[in-house]
């Protein structure tokens, strides 16, 4: 059985009742991302509710902060607070559960949610560490969308410069955005070659794979001289079956009574699945 | 003649400190030159970051520097960092609460000559508008250097402005000094000068003119006093270099004592420290109050005393404001 595999659908579940009982959220995203939060935070960093405070941690940004739901629904089943009480407080008048990723929460090192403060962030955090010897790493999330940020390409320009090879950030590529497909949006024509020339090394996973992302994660470890960025090549609702996947609408479309049922029968059958690998 | 600039000052401190302090990180953002930095730079090369042309990069960089128990000292020309990089100061900085101190160098018309994409008029109004962001313009040497040492035992953000040219000291090496709190000149005499908590407000007269200013007004604003005395007018002088948090137990103190109010800065005439001023004074102590600022335009060409003179942003300015209006 492939746990991890298993894991990133129980989760999405997870999600989806958030969304759900809350009536907001941005469900395509935390689907298409979901396997890379779960190769971090099952099987890369060094983090948990024990060492969250540890100067040696690996540290994770959030930059594409409207997917706060799969991140809460992670770090919840990590221990860091309780799945009842993230789905049931999510959104909720006064709740610490606010829709974009909020540092008063355990385990969150940074508030996000407007796009392209990540990645410059991350290399703040990736530059101190280094200044003081330490080796642990850096992670941090973008969506491609988020790329039509300038601030992004001054992080990529910076990192490069300061050759952080203890910065990894991943670009979540789903191909969608609000409006529509990244390409009509804001079409980056050689997306690695771009990042490759600012000094990075560049390489490509399927980002809805577990085990792809698990090893483009270890080849990152492997550079020495340089940041790495993994572009991730994932399916926007990816877990969500027809109905979803790959819909701009589902950016933030907050799924009927019908669609839950459909959703969560298409994530148990796949989840099954996945039991049986 | 002081020739000694207060960014100058703050370089002094930083350099001290960062002898035993390792957590002391000094970024800039191809802004060393103008920052009076580079001694630092020099000193410090493991302590610095240099960001390039990138004030977005600059003070998210700092945040993640302070995430790491790293006390960052950004700074940029106070028009870039207070508005290029607001979102970031607002997300990065303050919401995240870090331990970055965003300086703002060349502050308010401090390029008078270089026009408007180059002075910063609005930075009060912007940076006191965060949750979570304090705000500081000290008003010489001395001041500054106080500031920075008190910056350097908290944790919490914080924006200073600081003006490209050197200013007529206010006080001496041993300026009175309490963190947040105003300092009080009475009578434009600076032997009197103390902080807020230590004034004996009684002994001063009912009839007293309140005058508050920040930054390079502070001096005209005590010099006001002087000629104000002369004509037998008190005052009582409030040199409030934290805008944010105001003292606002000061403002009372003295408003509620005062036939009028006047206050100056080298801002826009909203959402700065007059209109602070303001809010205190209708909410607690009505009294007339006037704002000397800079105006809704932008502002004549020229140097920036000569453009201070122009607008009455001295201490005859300050005086004669003070004489029409009582």
């Amino acid at each position: 059985m492939n746990q991890l595999k298993v894991k990133a659908f129980e989760l999405r579940q997870v999600v989806l009742d958030m969304i759900v009982r809350s009536g907001g959220g941005h469900i395509g995203g935390d689907f298409s991302v979901m396997e890379t939060l779960v190769a971090l935070y099952y099987n890369q960093m060094n983090i948990s509710p024990e060492n969250m405070d540890d100067k040696d941690r690996d540290y994770f940004v959030m930059s594409k902060g409207h997917s706060v739901e799969s991140y809460y629904a992670v770090l919840a089943d990590r221990g860091f607070f309780s799945t009842e009480q993230v789905v049931n407080e999510f959104s909720t008048f006064g709740s610490k559960f606010i829709g974009h990723p909020n540092n008063k929460l355990p385990g969150i090192e940074m508030n996000s949610g407007s796009l392209g403060h990540g990645l410059p962030v991350c290399i703040g955090i990736a530059l101190a560490n280094r200044m003081d010897g330490r080796k642990n790493r850096v992670y941090t999330v973008m969506g491609d969308g988020e790329l039509a940020e300038g601030s992004v390409w001054e992080g990529f320009m910076a990192a490069g410069h300061y050759k952080l090879a203890n910065l990894c950030a991943v670009v979540d590529c789903n191909g969608l955005q609000i409006s529509g497909t990244t390409e009509q949006v804001m079409n980056h024509t050689k997306l690695a070659d771009q990042i490759r020339s600012f000094g990075w090394h560049v390489t490509d996973a399927d980002g809805n794979d577990i085990d792809k992302m698990i090893a483009a994660f270890e080849e990152a470890k492997t550079v020495s001289d340089r940041p790495t960025c993994i572009i991730a090549h994932t399916v926007k609702g990816f877990g969500g079956g027809a109905l979803m996947e790959n819909q701009a609408a589902w950016h933030h479309h907050v799924p009927t009574k019908e669609e839950y049922d459909q959703i969560t029968a298409e994530l148990k059958a796949r989840k099954e699945a996945a039991e049986h690998e | 003649m002081n020739n000694i600039p207060n960014r100058k000052a703050i370089c002094d401190v930083l350099l001290e400190k960062a002898k035993t302090d390792k957590d002391i990180v000094v970024l800039c953002s191809d802004s060393r030159g103008s920052a009076s930095m580079a001694p630092f730079f020099d000193a410090f090369p493991k302590q610095s970051v240099e960001v390039g042309i990138a004030e977005q990069n600059l003070v998210s960089i700092s945040a993640g520097l302070a995430k790491c128990g790293k006390k960052a000292f950004c700074f940029s020309p106070a028009s870039f960092i207070s508005t290029r990089s607001y979102e970031q100061a607002k997300v990065d900085v303050a919401y995240s609460n870090t331990n970055v101190k965003l300086v703002g160098i060349s502050g308010g018309i401090s390029y008078g000559e270089l026009g408007m994409s180059h002075h910063s008029a609005q930075d009060i109004a912007a940076m006191s508008s965060i949750p979570n962001m304090r705000v500081y313009l000290p008003g010489d040497r001395f001041q500054t250097a106080k500031l920075i040492e008190a910056f350097l035992t908290d944790e919490k953000p914080a924006y200073v402005r600081v003006g490209r040219n050197p200013v007529e000291d206010i006080y001496e090496a041993d300026c009175p000094f309490v963190m947040d709190e105003a300092t009080v000149v009475t009578d434009g005499n600076v032997k009197t000068a103390a902080p807020s908590s230590q004034v004996n407000w009684d002994v001063l007269p009912e009839d007293l003119v309140t005058i508050v200013a920040c930054g390079e007004m502070a001096r005209p604003a005590v010099l006001a006093g002087a000629l104000l005395a002369e004509k037998g007018i008190r005052t009582a002088v409030l040199d409030m270099y934290c805008v944010k948090p105001l003292d606002k137990t000061a403002v009372i103190a003295a408003a509620s004592r005062s036939s009028l109010v006047v206050t100056a800065e080298e801002h826009a005439p909203f959402g700065g420290l007059g209109s602070m001023v303001s809010q205190v004074v209708g909410a607690n102590c009505p009294v007339k109050t006037i704002n000397l600022a800079l105006p809704d335009a932008p502002v004549i060409t020229g140097k920036s005393q000569a453009v201070f003179d122009y607008y009455g942003l001295n201490a005859e300015g300050i005086a004669g404001t003070v004489c029409e209006n009582r």
